[in-house]
């Protein structure tokens, strides 16, 4: 299956799909499943399955996740770093030429105006975030308390997110190894 | 030199988000802000560009951070540094799927890492809020700024909008707009 010649298609697909999608991660992946699946047909759709899985089960940004494992499974360590190379690029060049405009710029007074009001319309983006990962989340006591202990960490005291992350997730393992055990315990 | 510092700040940035795109905003404006690489104000008004440009909000945000704070090269070494955790994480599980896919420690520590991105989050929406209504800092003055109602306005019309699914460039341009008109109404400061 690992086959060199794909190497190129693969960076080409993951430029264009970096190149096309607004918002990242989720955006991405009915354009990867088209692309890749239907397409170039390099995988079921039955790995992107699997592979948005663990793309959100492992650190990082979920599109890098997901190109980098479309990349190894097509064509292995090369098809990896092709794929990444291939969705980053495009955002890269675009905020290089940004950020040179924004700077030529950012003392215009239309523009300070036009961010004022952006301002606004971003913390409202933040709010709908915040509201569709609330409602994708597990619902019971132990996530409500993680999810409350974690803002008020993260809002009030001084403890690096690092460690709140860490001890959130140490919190999830233990929680989960006590059920499995009890869980054990009721069926003898 | 900036540049080793830029790459080792955005690859434990990279390291310790889950879920991506907006979770990753805590750790960038803590570690991100504490360097004083670049301020509150820039880090809102820079969501509204990388939610307006196309690619993953993560290498967006660290490509603009690292070329303001290290030029060209800044830029390479953040972005870098964001994406790399990833690309070991996937190459190392991709190795071994099956374990990792039926792994009760990665669905335990995932039970805990999920609401605490929601946490996390909300936490940044108190924060960019901070930014938003008090700019200046909070004190009792500012309920006597128009601009502070101004901005209520829009962030309660921009609410209703993304509830009701527009998409997240049209809220930017028309409270861009807003913006505008007010600023040449004579409203803003």
């Amino acid at each position: 299956m690992k086959n060199n010649r794909k190497l190129l298609p693969l960076f080409l697909t993951f430029l264009k799909i970096g190149a096309f999608t607004f918002g990242g991660g989720y955006a991405m992946i009915p354009l990867i499943q088209k692309e890749v699946c239907e397409k170039k047909k390099w995988l079921s759709d039955e790995d992107i399955l699997d592979i948005i899985a663990i793309a959100e089960s492992t650190p990082g940004p979920i599109a890098i996740n997901v190109a980098t494992f479309v990349g190894y499974r097509t064509c292995g360590f090369l098809g990896a770093t092709v794929a990444t190379f291939g969705i980053v690029l495009p955002s890269f060049l675009i905020i290089m030429f940004i950020e040179a405009v924004l700077n030529e710029f950012a003392e215009l007074r239309a523009v300070q105006y036009a961010f004022f009001g952006i301002r606004a319309g971003v913390l409202a983006l933040i709010v709908k975030a915040l509201w569709s990962m609330y409602q994708q989340c597990p619902k019971n006591a132990f996530s409500l308390c993680v999810a409350v202990v974690a803002f008020i960490l993260a809002t009030f005291s001084g403890i690096n997110a690092i460690f709140i992350i860490i001890g959130c997730a140490t919190a999830g393992l233990i929680h989960s190894l006590v059920i499995s055990k009890k869980a054990k315990e009721g069926q003898k | 030199m900036i540049y080793p510092e830029l790459f080792l700040t955005f690859f434990l940035i990279g390291m310790f988000t889950f879920g991506g795109g907006y979770a990753m905003l805590p750790l960038i404006q803590e570690q991100v802000l504490a360097k004083e690489w670049v301020t509150d104000a820039q880090i809102v008004d820079f969501i509204a560009v990388s939610e307006s440009t196309p690619g993953p909000f993560a290498v967006n945000i660290s490509t603009y951070v690292g070329i303001q704070t290290g030029g060209i090269l800044g830029g390479i070494c953040a972005t870098l540094g964001v994406v790399l955790p990833s690309f070991i994480v996937i190459l190392i599980v991709a190795k071994c799927f099956d374990r990792f896919r039926n792994s009760k420690a990665v669905s335990g520590c995932m039970s805990g890492l999920k609401p605490a991105v929601i946490g996390m989050i909300g936490s940044a929406v108190v924060s960019v809020g901070m930014t938003v209504f008090f700019p200046a800092g909070f004190n009792s003055a500012v309920f006597s700024n128009l601009s502070f109602y101004l901005s209520l306005i829009m962030f309660v019309g921009a609410v209703i909008l993304a509830f009701r699914k527009a998409h997240p460039v049209l809220i930017i341009a028309l409270s861009a707009t807003l913006g505008i008109v007010a600023g040449y109404a004579g409203l803003l400061p």
